[in-house]
């Protein structure tokens, strides 16, 4: 339990001291929902029958962009082989590695969901339901994004085939997501969304462990 | 000189050990066993495959034949608790200070030694609060050797500990290897140092690629 919080707080100690890092996820996020008005026209009867949709395609694709970092940085200076014989088990360690980066990225962008509602014209009511759909959302992508970076970490400059190879798995994801905000049976759409998101979450770490010893051979 | 035995007693075995690394035939038939208290030296020129043995005893690589067995542990034990493993690379966080990045290494491999006097051990108490980013390659290395020391585990692999330290470092790695041995620790080492060990009947060496 103590390897397993050292771990969560040496990877937020490491992102908010040089800060950028995660600024820029919000920021792509942000620049996605802004630049759709320019797009599509100022149309806000539009914009809003839109905006749930495109909330969750933005936070989707700057989740993805994000997880490369998940195992690198350990990779490149060589923690990640140290993991094999620390005495928390490898399995809590990508657990926790989930938990802090789900903290570092998923939540930042749901924090900046106002900013994103004002621009797209939500009303009050689907802005509080993205927020939610988000919150049951983003920690199954982040958990699946842990699989598919612990599978790639091994390849050399490897950083955008984790996304490429996640995204048609995480599809599901998307679909129950978005239509747990405006769909027709958006409280089903969101039972699916936490079920999916649940699963997701107790396999990573043992997924994600048996591809990262596999990856060391 | 009586070992004190303050780590558990391990045995480090290795028979008809041979990897394959493309299609060049590294080594074949490597037999030895390390017992408590003893280490082994590997020598051998640039290329002889002594990175690719300590891999193979760490795990990271699969032998083509042969086997590595640790023993002593009680049937519930993993064998990866009882390894320190000492690689090219020295796992320090740039971004984080010096005594945070050996305070998360004592987290996750558990021990209770103190992690002050384990800076203190290897030279870097004083600069405890610094940022590990801008240590030099030696201090660097210092900082890995002292993540051996927070944690005593009895097995210790070691691969070029010497690598980037100065005078004072030979001789440092030269005393912890030497009270590792003393306390019934074993140690398997990579290294061209003629290492300055009080009992010579605990060395032994094996040449690679003779």
């Amino acid at each position: 339990m103590k390897g397993f919080l050292a771990i969560i707080g040496r990877d937020l100690k490491l992102a908010t001291r040089i800060g950028g890092d995660a600024l820029t996820l919000v920021l792509f996020f942000v620049m996605v929902g802004a630049i759709v008005p320019f797009a599509i026209g100022p149309d806000k009867a539009m914009l809003a029958k839109l905006a749930p949709g495109l909330t969750w395609i933005a936070a989707f694709l700057s989740l993805l962009l994000g997880l490369d970092r998940l195992f690198r940085n350990d990779a490149e200076d060589g923690s990640l082989q140290l993991f094999r014989f620390s005495r928390t088990p490898l399995e809590a360690i990508v657990a926790a590695k989930v938990i802090a980066h789900w903290l570092l990225t998923a939540l930042p962008l749901i924090a900046a969901t106002p900013v994103l509602a004002v621009l797209l014209n939500m009303d009050m009511e689907s802005w509080l339901r993205t927020v939610l759909s988000l919150l049951l959302g983003t920690p199954g992508l982040v958990a699946l994004g842990a699989m598919g970076a612990a599978v790639t970490v091994s390849l050399p400059r490897g950083g955008l085939i984790a996304p490429v190879l996640i995204l048609p798995l995480a599809i599901p994801l998307l679909i129950f997501g978005s239509s747990a905000i405006s769909g027709q049976q958006a409280g089903a759409a969101m039972l699916f969304l936490a079920a999916i998101s649940l699963v997701l979450l107790a396999i990573a770490p043992f997924a994600g462990a048996l591809a990262l010893r596999v990856s060391e051979e | 000189m009586s070992l004190t035995n303050s780590l558990p007693a391990r045995t480090l075995s290795v028979t008809g050990l041979a990897l394959r690394r493309g299609e060049r035939l590294l080594f074949a038939d490597v037999d030895f066993a390390v017992a408590p208290g003893e280490i082994l030296l590997l020598r051998g020129p640039n290329g002889a495959g002594k990175t690719s043995l300590m891999k193979c005893l760490a795990g990271f690589l699969r032998p083509d034949a042969g086997s590595v067995v640790f023993s002593g542990q009680d049937g519930e034990e993993r064998w990866e608790e009882d390894v320190h493993f000492l690689g090219h690379l020295s796992a320090v966080k740039g971004r984080l200070k010096v005594a945070e990045n050996l305070e998360a290494w004592a987290a996750l491999n558990g021990g209770e030694s103190d992690v002050m006097a384990a800076l203190r051990r290897v030279g870097l108490a004083s600069i405890a609060g610094l940022d590990a980013g801008y240590l030099s390659a030696g201090q660097t290395r210092r900082l890995a050797l002292a993540r051996l020391l927070v944690s005593p585990r009895p097995i210790w692999l070691l691969d070029e500990p010497t690598s980037a330290l100065d005078k004072d470092g030979d001789r440092l790695v030269g005393e912890l290897i030497d009270a590792h041995l003393a306390a019934g620790g074993l140690a398997v080492a990579a290294t061209h140092l003629e290492l300055r060990i009080a009992d010579g009947t605990r060395v032994r060496t094996l040449e690679l690629g003779a």
